[in-house]
């Protein structure tokens, strides 16, 4: 205790009312038996979600087009993915917010090289595929613009590409081994074996699914399936889950910028949303030490309902 | 061995110090200021002990492993569980965070004590989000695809990856419950060592009068 200016923000008055009794562990046990009687009921009444996750067979069986032009996309570069830029690869520019390339200047730690990763390497697993041998090893001792070559008549036929008979159908006579190598990817796909294949990095066991999820997040089947279940990035994306529960509700403010300009529509949307919500993080730990955050309280007058007891039997002052 | 050298101790200053600091009335009181009366009060206990549910039923969860909800109508249960205790702990803590803010509780020297509360606050939300990243169905699927993006826009994405189910899995089973507890225990102390902020002294501020140092 000191003499000193008080500062009615910072400082608080010695408390030289009254006492009442308190039973802090008869109040705790309490607690935990209402909260645990409350989950209860929630939990029979409710219940929870669980949505069985896809699989690249499962994607590629309901939408074989939707697959075999992901998968084009991951061989030309096209795709998010491929041309992501840093964790995963030198494609693409990283987010930024001004002058800060924070994901460019810690580099690629995640290397994914998507032509390799999702197409040549899976279709190399294949056994016993002399067509596709052949066509592999012409695709990957072709140049540089041979390929650009072939992939390009490719993507202009694919527009018009069907899926018959558990075949991908797309007439591009000029696109070298293009045809082949998706055709057989999409079969691969269609039996459940590239699941496998993309698990495969660290051996026998794994736990990491960066490759498949990236896979399925770069085709349009897994985002039109969040979207049919209200959780797309426009209405209130991550923040929901599947079926009618509240989800992760205390994300509302971080999604609530992804709803509005300039956060909805610029390419460096997700830093400056992190952005934004690290700075009012830091606000909120500091606004004890902020002057004039720090007297809103005082100046909201809610405390005056919190302790209106304490104010009608002091008459007004402690 | 002599008094002085006991008295040197680390274990008898340790001691000593967190005696002084947090004697047995103070750690377990058992009365309370009489402007402790409103139910904004209640919602401080009651995440603790939200809490304590969403600790127990996690760890039933991760008696049979990750995959077991999936295939047992008993392990489904207790997710639902694992799930709504989630969802009350946060309701619960919200509130006592606005609550101690319309009462300006880091006054008189409880500003460790806010800030151990929303440093809390924050390392609950990750260990949600890990949780749900960890379900290994469509949602996780969802929600990890959708959050790379933001995580790797800062650049932690390349050390914090959401698509490593055996990453989140380990943060949201070992190192970010240790965080929340430890600091859920830290901030306790806090309010125990220090009391419940009293009320603002409303209409009369003199200039200079006898207060409990703020920082």
């Amino acid at each position: 205790m000191t003499k000193k200016a008080f500062r009615p923000d910072v400082d608080a008055p010695e408390w030289k009312g009254g006492h009442t009794p308190y039973d802090i562990i008869k109040e705790g046990t309490i607690a935990v038996l209402v909260i645990a009687l409350l989950t209860l009921i929630l939990a029979v009444v409710f219940g929870s979600p669980d949505e069985t996750a896809i699989t690249i067979k499962s994607w590629s069986n309901a939408d074989p087009i939707d697959f075999a032009t992901t998968a084009l996309s991951e061989l030309n570069g096209t795709s998010t993915s491929a041309a992501y830029g840093a964790p995963y690869n030198h494609n693409g520019t990283s987010q930024q917010i001004g002058p800060l390339q924070l994901a460019k200047w810690v580099g690629v730690r995640i290397p994914i090289n998507a032509a390799q990763a999702f197409v040549i390497q899976p279709l190399k697993a294949l056994p016993n595929e002399p067509t596709l041998d052949a066509g592999l090893a012409k695709y990957t001792s072709a140049s540089s613009s041979t390929q650009t070559t072939w992939l390009n008549a490719y993507a202009k036929a694919a527009t018009n590409m069907k899926f018959v008979k558990g075949q991908v159908v797309v007439s591009a006579p000029s696109a070298g081994p293009v045809p082949v190598m998706i055709n057989d990817l999409t079969t691969m796909a269609r039996s459940g074996a590239l699941d496998q294949d993309l698990l495969n990095d660290n051996g026998f066991y794994t736990t990491d699914y960066t490759k498949p999820l990236l896979f399925l997040a770069d085709g349009q089947y897994l985002g039109n399936l969040a979207t049919e279940q209200h959780l797309g990035g426009d209405q209130w994306g991550m923040m929901n889950e599947t079926g009618n529960y509240p989800g992760q509700s205390w994300l509302w403010l971080y999604t609530f910028w992804y709803q509005i300009p300039p956060f909805n529509n610029s390419g460096n949307g997700d830093a400056l949303v992190w952005g934004v919500m690290m700075v009012l993080s830091v606000l909120l730990l500091l606004v004890p030490v902020i002057p004039g955050l720090r007297s809103v309280p005082r100046k909201l007058r809610i405390y005056r309902l919190i302790w209106r007891e304490h104010y009608r039997d002091s008459g007004g002052t402690s | 061995m002599s008094n002085a050298e006991i008295d040197r101790q680390w274990t008898t200053r340790l001691r000593r110090k967190a005696a002084g600091k947090l004697p047995p009335e103070k750690l377990l009181p058992d009365t309370q200021p009489s402007y402790v009366a409103s139910w904004i009060y209640v919602f401080g206990v009651a995440t603790l002990a939200s809490l304590g549910v969403v600790i127990f039923t996690g760890c039933i969860l991760a008696i049979r492993g990750p995959q077991w909800w999936h295939g047992s109508q008993y392990g489904h249960f207790i997710n639902s569980l694992h799930l709504w205790s989630v969802e009350i702990f946060f309701f619960t803590m919200v509130i006592h965070l606005w609550g101690k803010f319309a009462m300006a509780a880091w006054r008189g020297g409880r500003t460790l004590t806010w800030m151990t509360g929303v440093v809390t606050f924050l390392a609950s939300i990750a260990t949600a989000f890990t949780g749900y990243a960890s379900q290994s169905n469509f949602d996780a699927q969802w929600i990890t695809t959708q959050a790379k993006d933001g995580i790797n826009a800062t650049g932690a994405g390349a050390y914090f990856n959401v698509l490593n189910l055996g990453q989140m899995l380990m943060w949201h089973i070992v190192l970010l419950p240790i965080a929340a507890v430890v600091l859920t225990g830290l901030h306790v102390l806090l309010v125990r060592i220090k009391g419940v902020v009293p009320p603002f002294e409303d209409d009369v501020q003199p200039a200079t009068q006898k207060v409990a140092v703020g920082e």
